[in-house]
């Protein structure tokens, strides 16, 4: 009846996760019961769930992100406190333990932080920079959060039913193979990001389609915001790489599960099939969470440097060509595995090749700084200390990138700091700046300026101190993923990166304070006009938070920096222009078909995890049948009348109006 | 914008003439849909990359040369083809908003794809009843993958072409549907072109002399 499930797969004698899912239970627990007795459940499904408006999933999009951020930081600090203690000992993580902790880490980082927060900020903010409505298509885009929201979902419970990997974040056969992983550990990751993939593609499809297709009148591609070219490339790169991956995955569930032979050690199977495929979609997906935060690194350092963007032109190539050289590089992964000289050679040079469109980006943000008239807002503090760490990121990169020197380094923990480097300085920090940026854009008001610094310095600072000692163990030769060691000159090196840990803990508390004070404090925080920054792009052209149709009229688009434009108009005439002709607007009806197809999703995810064949089977038809009520609903859209619109707008004209010079104060 | 290049300028004024803002519900899904399909073949070529590679994998077991019935392909293709046209066809009487001919078309297409399925899986259990089935060996697991991958999406669209025949029958051509039928016919159309690609270089490529 439950396949493999039983009692037994619940780890009662293992203190540390049953603890830990204990309180994580009670506070889930909590949190929906106040939801229930307050009454808030039908707000929630009305206007939360079911919603298909952009703004609401992209921040949904970032909460699942913030949350699993504080869980896959949890693992980050048990991997460094366990290493920290296991000199001469056994520490405190039995190996089959820290080994699922750090694969845990790794994939919860990528998959379920990285992609959801870089996806939920470009879901927000793409459709308001490209003066449009909505992404092409909204009941997809809830589809496509829902299904990550399943993949979340199921790492997460493989902490209290079962297990998760033991393989590292990629799970490299014949390791991952049933042969020497047989549990469910395998399973879970697999089928977690094969749902979580799926949900991927689409949003790349969806905002791609969204980029390519639906833009204000005059928004032609080279007065596009920076944000929307890099979440372009990005997205493109999301429908060129993921499908590999879920090729992929599929023949390692095929091996496992029907006994095929793709990446088996017997009958003829070839484990490197699966390194080259699984890191030619793996190069492309570094690019896919980088792209979008040098967009928002470009938003920031012009809006605060009061400026546009120095060489735009050269920017979108670069982006472009970074978007094409990320799939020619993938080999440099796997230097030291015998493809000898000549093809180590090439791809070597090529992934050196990346670092010089990547320079380009640097000097044009460099410039556009400079001269400038700089406020050191939260935002451009983030930006700055990316600039200053991802440099030095890139540069151990390049070096990374020489084949002989990786056969050195190659598995230590150099290769760790590295990548550290650049995706703690290049997309963490990016994602961080845009939070902050766009945050009063969101929900109309600011987050607190102090605590925000507060926490860029303890970030900054605790990465340092925590990832610079990695440098120096990696060329001491310590390996990565070690349970315990007996070297003595190691130890000192390992106490002070769980110092730098603990300082980046610090650094979240902050941020955490700063989100529950800033919202305490709200109202003193309110900004009418919905431009707090005095920004330079059309989604500071909207109230904040944006109504639900983004805007009552299409803005006319007449050059580069759109909103810079009309404002300098207006400010210049000291009016706004004629009141627009307002007319009613159909905007889509919310649905709960994303949230429908993700529970069955996440119940034949379950259900194939554990061998549990007809929850399978109904999993299946479910989803079938959610896909046909889908398709026989008789109205799509609900519309919203002219007065509404025009009450919406005039507000907010007025509130703009307000500041224009030569008005009463 | 400055007058250093005046070249790019006056290109941006063409196009900012023409960009007249967002474009039409059709344009948009086919355009969307398109995007997945280029997607999906990339999905595709990863499995025909593995195949290649996997390709003299046999572990001392059966080759392509031993495996493959031709006769049984060229009709499948035909099948395959066959029901493309039908498909086409139901464009035609989709465009007309002719419902007899559209759900005539619909099922002519539908029964010529089932034919190619039932001829797959008539192959596939074949070579099973023969020892040649995917666990044998690592060409075996790539070529049933990669065949099969495509026999699931065959699947995939009968399901849909049900459903589709079904909202053309209850609900008429409304707009929307027709958008659907519109993705649906390049899905089927799309899988002719990874058929032909599975035809050359799987069987064909396998057979040669």
């Amino acid at each position: 009846m439950f396949g493999k499930l039983s009692w037994s797969v619940i780890p009662f004698d293992q203190p540390i996760p049953l603890a830990s899912s204990l309180v994580v239970a009670l506070i889930l627990c909590a949190v929906l019961a106040w939801i229930i007795v307050k009454g808030h459940l039908p707000y929630l499904w009305r206007e939360w769930i079911t919603s298909v408006d952009h703004k609401r999933i992209g921040v949904m999009y970032c909460i699942l992100a913030l949350i699993m951020l504080l869980r896959g930081f949890i693992d980050a600090l048990m991997m460094r406190s366990q290493q920290a203690l296991a000199f001469h000992g056994p520490g405190y993580l039995p190996p089959e333990h820290y080994d699922q902790i750090f694969s845990a880490h790794g994939t919860i980082m990528i998959f379920f932080v990285a992609m959801p927060f870089v996806i939920g900020l470009m879901n927000f903010v793409i459709p308001l920079q490209l003066g449009v409505r909505d992404v092409a298509f909204p009941t997809l885009n809830s589809v496509s959060f829902w299904l990550t929201a399943s993949g979340s979902f199921l790492v997460t419970i493989s902490l209290v039913i079962g297990e998760f990997a033991r393989t590292g974040w990629l799970a490299y056969p014949p390791l991952s193979e049933l042969t020497y992983s047989p549990g469910v550990g395998v399973d879970y990751y697999l089928w977690a990001l094969e749902i979580s993939g799926v949900g991927t593609l689409m949003a790349g499809i969806n905002m791609a389609t969204t980029i390519l297709k639906l833009r204000a009148p005059g928004l032609t591609y080279m007065r596009m915001p920076v944000f929307c070219w890099t979440s372009l490339a990005s997205n493109l790169l999301i429908v060129a790489a993921f499908p590999i991956l879920t090729a992929t995955l599929a023949m390692l569930l095929l091996d496992r599960y029907c006994d095929f032979h793709f990446f088996t050690n017997g009958a003829g199977g070839n484990p490197m099939m699966f390194v080259n495929l699984i890191w030619a979609w793996g190069h492309p997906e570094v690019y896919i969470l980088v792209l979008p935060a040098f967009g928002i690194f470009s938003e920031v350092i012009a809006t605060f440097s009061g400026k546009p963007l120095f060489g735009y032109r050269s920017m979108v190539a670069a982006t472009m060509a970074i978007c094409i050289l990320s799939f020619t590089v993938w080999l440099h992964h796997f230097f030291t595995m015998g493809a000898g000289g000549d093809v180590n050679a090439v791809f070597g040079i090529l992934s050196m090749v990346i670092a010089v469109p990547t320079g380009v980006k640097i000097y044009n943000w460099l410039f556009t700084m400079y001269a400038g008239r700089i406020r050191y807002t939260t935002p451009m503090c983030w930006s700055i200390g990316f600039l200053i760490t991802f440099i030095i990121g890139g540069m151990t990169g390049v070096l990374l990138a020489v084949p002989p020197a990786d056969f050195v380094l190659h598995n230590s923990l150099f290769l760790v700091a590295h990548f550290h480097n650049v995706i703690i300085g290049g997309v963490l920090f990016g994602v961080f700046a845009g939070y902050t940026y766009w945050f009063p854009k969101a929900f109309g008001f600011k987050l607190d300026e102090r605590l925000g610094k507060a926490s860029f310095w303890c970030w900054f600072v605790g990465f340092w101190v925590t990832f610079a000692p990695l440098y120096v163990l990696g060329l001491m030769g310590m390996t990565r993923r070690m349970q315990h060691y007996d070297r003595p000159e190691w130890y000192p090196w390992t106490l002070v990166a769980m110092a730098g840990a603990l300082l980046i803990l610090t650094g979240i508390i902050l941020q955490v304070t700063q989100l529950f004070v800033s919202i305490r404090t709200r109202d003193e925080r309110r900004e009418p006009t919905g431009d707090p920054w005095d920004g330079r792009t059309l989604e500071w052209a909207t109230p904040s938070p944006p109504p639900v149709f983004n805007f009552a009229v299409y803005p006319d688009v007449s050059g580069a920096d759109p909103y810079w434009g009309m404002k300098q108009k207006a400010r210049e005439s000291m009016s706004l222009g004629n009141e627009p002709e307002y007319t009613a607007i159909e905007i889509p009806r919310n649905t709960p078909t994303g949230f429908v197809v993700a529970f069955f999703a996440t119940a034949t995810g379950f259900a194939l995890i554990w061998h549990i064949w007809w929850l399978v089977v109904v999993g299946l038809v479910g989803s079938y049948a959610t896909f046909v009520v889908f398709a026989w609903r008789d109205e799509s859209e609900t519309e919203i009348p002219a007065d509404e619109v025009a009450r919406i707008d005039r507000a907010n004209r007025a509130a703009r109006s307000a500041v224009l010079p030569g008005q009463p104060a | 914008m400055n007058a250093a290049a005046p070249s790019i300028r006056e290109h941006d004024e063409r196009e900012a003439t023409s960009a007249d803002g967002p474009a039409s519900r059709r344009i948009a899904v086919g355009y969307g849909f398109w995007i997945f399909l280029l997607s999906d073949i990339i999905m595709f070529s990863a499995f025909f990359a593995t195949y290649a590679v996997l390709n003299d994998a046999t572990n001392g077991g059966p080759g392509p040369a031993q495996l493959f019935d031709t006769t049984n392909v060229a009709i499948e293709t035909a099948c395959l083809l066959a029901s493309s046209f039908a498909c086409g066809m139901a464009s035609l009487a989709v465009a007309e908003r002719n419902q007899k001919w559209t759900q005539i078309s619909l099922l002519a297409t539908g029964l010529l794809g089932a034919t190619f399925l039932g001829l797959e899986l008539k192959e596939f259990s074949s070579l099973v009843a023969r020892g040649a089935g995917p666990t044998h060996s690592a060409f075996l697991s790539s070529f049933f993958t990669l065949v099969g991958c495509h026999g699931v999406h065959i699947t995939a669209g009968l399901l849909w072409l049900g459903t589709m025949m079904a909202q053309f029958y209850a609900k008429g051509f409304r707009e929307n549907i027709q958008h659907r039928y519109l993705c649906f016919s390049l899905f089927w159309h799309a899988l002719d072109i990874i058929w032909i690609a599975i035809f050359s270089l799987v069987y064909l490529n396998g057979t040669r002399v």
